[in-house]
């Protein structure tokens, strides 16, 4: 009965990533002027993810319970539905073509022909029990002119369209999917988590001169190349934070618990300045107990996180993307905390990076300012852009998202 | 295993090797056909088939088919006693066929009539005539149906026991490297394509000198007697980290499983070519990533020059796997028995090469005697000193670390942590899980 005088819950937009690290859930109102405020943001460390992949569905149920609790007091809502964000190894993409020859008589190209060209780009071989999380439209050429964003109108009979597929196992896809219904909240899409820290990171001048996102998580690393205003490649690395922690617990022989605090505090990714240097550890007991070479402790970091940069950076080579990336490279995720990285991450890439801010948002200043939401925050931002879309579908769709949020139907 | 008898033999100098590609049954017509598109000059192509028609399309001028009384020429009918009868009939002409080869390749697709009937005897008969006989062969694809599958792992078997080494490229692998657009003369190419890669990949290894040597004899020490299926793996790269990208290529080959088999594999042989421009390092840099992977496997590796290369670096290689652990002992004599030839191998490689030709007859003979035996006795004390700790670390972890650069840090338990029960992160046959400096084989202070 509330909802038929304080309809809120039609702009309130929530982002929910279930990550590997930690659980984020984010709370954006969309302004008056189409805008994005973050009012309130609830986390909670994860135990139940590995990889970014949901391993134990009871400690992950819990724990985004604690993130959404937080986020709902903070913003003080009621949260009813989210956008939930997903990654994992198994997430394939590529880039597919549709073609389609017009047949009317006038040569205009019409919404039907449109949708038929997109039908045909979505035909292509992929594992029968993968599912097809998003296809994204590039770019629309008609009759041998490339780079047309909107060709209903114009005159041609051969409509060929680029789109960019990103699909995944459909069970380790719905594991988390699961995870949040159990909790009788309501899945509004689901989205790579990529894609979205992408959305957050970059204003529209970075997407047309070309960027690339790499998202360090703790599980994965995610990687999205925007040029020309379109997505032009996505990918997953199944290494993040936790294989940093991970090399440094096996190299300097220590717990995991231990390694993890020993990199937060002493880890950089650069080798200047740490000749012969010694860090003297001391144990619970306050007393000094082991001794590690600082040397030692960054060359392990920098071999892995150089690595990683390395394998994305052979992606992208391989593909040529690497004359298109004028904006650079923007890098967030909790692995963007790391010092020194953005410098690692201009060698490898050859390019000018720097630590990506969610300018995307306003509101809270430490939702923007942190690199670890940026996948929540992005969730937001794409929630709002779909919203927007489906408002503008026509006097019923109006009306029939009125009385939705109304409770009537 | 003919050390001795290489040294006391006196070998003619310089001796040209006569090598002579065979092509059996339809598949092996093709494969043949396309070496001979591929310009091989240095072989004498030669086609055998049961079918006469498919004998007139084919553009080599050395063919002979087989069994004309019996058949009429109208084929084997995917029958492969039918082919085998028919290669028994024309023995006496295959017998001439093979006479004065040192080499004998056999190419044949295996499953139908002719290549898998007729192949075994043709390597029964060049294996009698002294050649050294090496089958490549296909298995079929799984949409041919479980019948010919039985039948090409039957005929498998037989060329197994008939040849002195067996490479094999199952068709089904080859999915891997096609994509789903590939219309079906196209795979088929590929299929001929990489066979043919094979052969041409296996002749310039040994009749091509380089600077770290292979010779016919290190050849025969990783596929003779071994008695088990060897893949085989080919890969090109040009550019400024061409050492890098060609063993990405290599590992990423699905031939080898993604650098799978590597690991499993127990002899190895590789074989480097490049330009003038080929530097030490880079050999190096190619021959650690391949040693990590296999730490276990005998290996032997030639380096060569070719001018003809050019920017180019290419890398062959062909991986011997155990059969069986039961199997294994008889196994790790047959790659001690090898071992010491390439250890007296020393000044002219060419005479080396001469005199291990000549040889060959007089060792092939002395196989079943106690001769052999004899060898594998003298080598009995190193193998059992080396074969314990082997049989240790034949472990899938302990095949990944690198050999004992900083022993102090126990890297016996290398293991992925807390990622050991998640699916390992693997990217061109490397498991990221691992940490990179271990991969990497920094050592640690």
């Amino acid at each position: 009965m509330l909802n038929l005088f304080f309809p809120k819950k039609t702009t309130v937009i929530v982002g929910l990533e279930i990550g590997t690290a930690k659980v984020a859930a984010v709370v954006g109102e969309v302004t008056d002027g189409g805008g994005v405020n973050v009012i309130g943001i609830g986390q909670c460390p994860s135990r139940g993810v590995r990889k970014g992949e949901v391993v134990n569905a009871e400690h992950a149920a819990e724990d985004v319970r604690n993130a959404i609790v937080e986020a709902e007091k903070s913003a003080d809502v009621e949260i009813a539905s989210v956008y939930l964000g997903v990654t994992g190894g198994h997430l394939t993409s590529l880039n597919t073509h549709g073609v389609f020859t017009s047949v009317s008589l006038d040569h205009e190209i019409s919404q039907q022909d449109v949708n038929e060209v997109l039908a045909n780009a979505k035909v292509f071989n992929r594992p029968s029990e993968n599912y097809v999380l998003h296809s994204v439209r590039q770019h629309f050429t008609v009759n041998g002119q490339a780079g047309i964003v909107d060709p209903i109108g114009m005159l041609g009979e051969n409509l060929e369209v680029d789109m960019h597929v990103i699909h995944g196992v459909t069970t380790r896809l719905q594991n988390h999917m699961r995870v949040v219904a159990g909790l009788n909240l309501e899945v509004e899409q689901t989205v790579f988590s990529g894609l979205c820290s992408a959305l957050a990171l970059l204003d529209n001048e970075q997407k047309h001169i070309g960027a690339l996102v790499v998202d360090i998580g703790a599980g994965t690393t995610e990687y999205v190349i925007y040029a020309e205003g379109v997505i032009k490649h996505t990918g997953v690395i199944a290494v993040g934070g936790d294989h940093v922690t991970n090399d440094l617990s096996y190299g300097l022989r220590m717990a995991p618990a231990r390694a993890a605090l020993l990199m937060r505090e002493h880890g950089a990714a650069t080798l200047d300045g740490v000749a012969d240097q010694t860090l003297t550890l001391t144990s619970e007991n306050g007393f000094p107990d082991r001794r590690v070479d600082l040397h030692d402790l960054r060359r392990i970091m920098v071999a892995r996180l150089e690595e990683t940069f390395q394998l994305i950076d052979g992606e992208i080579g391989e593909l040529g993307f690497h004359d298109q990336l004028r904006a650079g490279v923007c890098l967030c995720g909790g692995g963007a905390r790391i010092r020194g990285i953005e410098k690692l991450a201009g060698n490898v890439f050859g390019l000018p990076a720097t630590l990506g801010r969610a300018n995307a948002v306003g509101g809270l200043r430490s939702a923007s300012d942190d690199p670890e939401l940026a996948t929540a925050v992005g969730l937001v931002k794409y929630g709002a852009m779909r919203q927007k879309g489906n408002q503008s579908t026509g006097l019923v769709g109006k009306i029939k998202g009125f009385a939705g949020s109304l409770g009537l139907f | 295993m003919t050390s001795t008898e290489t040294n006391s033999t006196v070998a003619p100098a310089r001796k040209q090797l006569t090598i002579k590609v065979f092509g059996v049954g339809g598949c092996g017509g093709n494969v043949v056909s396309q070496i001979h598109r591929m310009g091989f000059g240095g072989a004498q192509l030669i086609v055998l088939n049961t079918d006469s028609q498919a004998l007139a399309q084919c553009p080599l001028p050395y063919k002979f088919n087989l069994g004309i009384t019996l058949n009429g020429g109208l084929g084997a009918g995917g029958d492969p006693e039918r082919g085998r009868a028919a290669a028994q009939e024309d023995e006496a002409r295959l017998r001439e066929l093979c006479t004065g080869a040192d080499m004998v390749f056999i190419c044949a697709g295996l499953g139908g009539g002719t290549g898998t009937g007729a192949g075994p005897v043709l390597a029964r008969v060049a294996k009698e005539c002294g050649a050294l006989a090496l089958a490549f062969v296909t298995l079929p694809f799984d949409c041919e149906g479980s019948r010919r599958m039985r039948q090409a792992r039957l005929g498998l078997e037989e060329f197994k026991a008939a040849a002195d080494g067996v490479i094999c490229l199952p068709n089904q692998k080859v999915f891997k490297l096609i994509d789903e657009n590939t219309s079906v003369i196209e795979t088929f190419t590929t299929t001929n394509e990489l066979l043919a890669q094979g052969v041409r990949g296996i002749w310039q290894l040994v009749t091509r000198p380089g600077f770290i040597n292979l010779d016919f004899a290190d050849l025969c020490a990783v596929v003779r007697d071994r008695h088990s299926e060897s893949s085989f793996a080919n890969a090109e790269a040009v550019g400024p980290h061409r050492a890098k990208e060609v063993v990405e290529k290599l590992f990423a080959n699905p031939l080898l499983d993604g650098g799978a088999a590597l690991g499993e594999a127990d002899a190895l042989l590789v074989s480097l070519m490049g330009g003038p421009s080929l530097t030490m390092a880079e050999v190096n840099r190619v021959m650690d990533q391949i040693n990590r992977q296999c730490e276990n496997a005998h290996l032997i590796m030639g380096a060569a020059i070719e001018e003809a290369l050019g920017d180019r670096l290419t890398v062959t290689l062909v991986a011997s796997r155990r059969p069986s652990h039961a199997a294994d002992l008889p196994q790790a004599a047959a790659v001690e028995k090898a071992e010491p030839a390439p250890a007296s191998r020393g000044g002219s490689d060419f005479e080396t090469l001469g005199s291990a030709i000549v040889a060959k007859p007089v060792a092939r003979s002395a196989a079943a005697s106690p001769a052999l035996e004899k060898v594998a006795v003298a080598v009995a004390e190193f193998d059992a000193v080396g074969a314990a700790p082997v049989a240790a670390t034949r472990t899938w972890r302990s095949r990944k670390k690198p050999k004992a650069v900083h022993p102090e840090l126990g890297l016996e338990t290398v293991t992925t942590g807390p990622f050991q029960h998640s699916e390992p992160t693997r990217h061109n046959g490397v498991n990221l899980d691992v940490p990179t400096f271990v991969r990497r084989g920094m050592p640690m202070n």
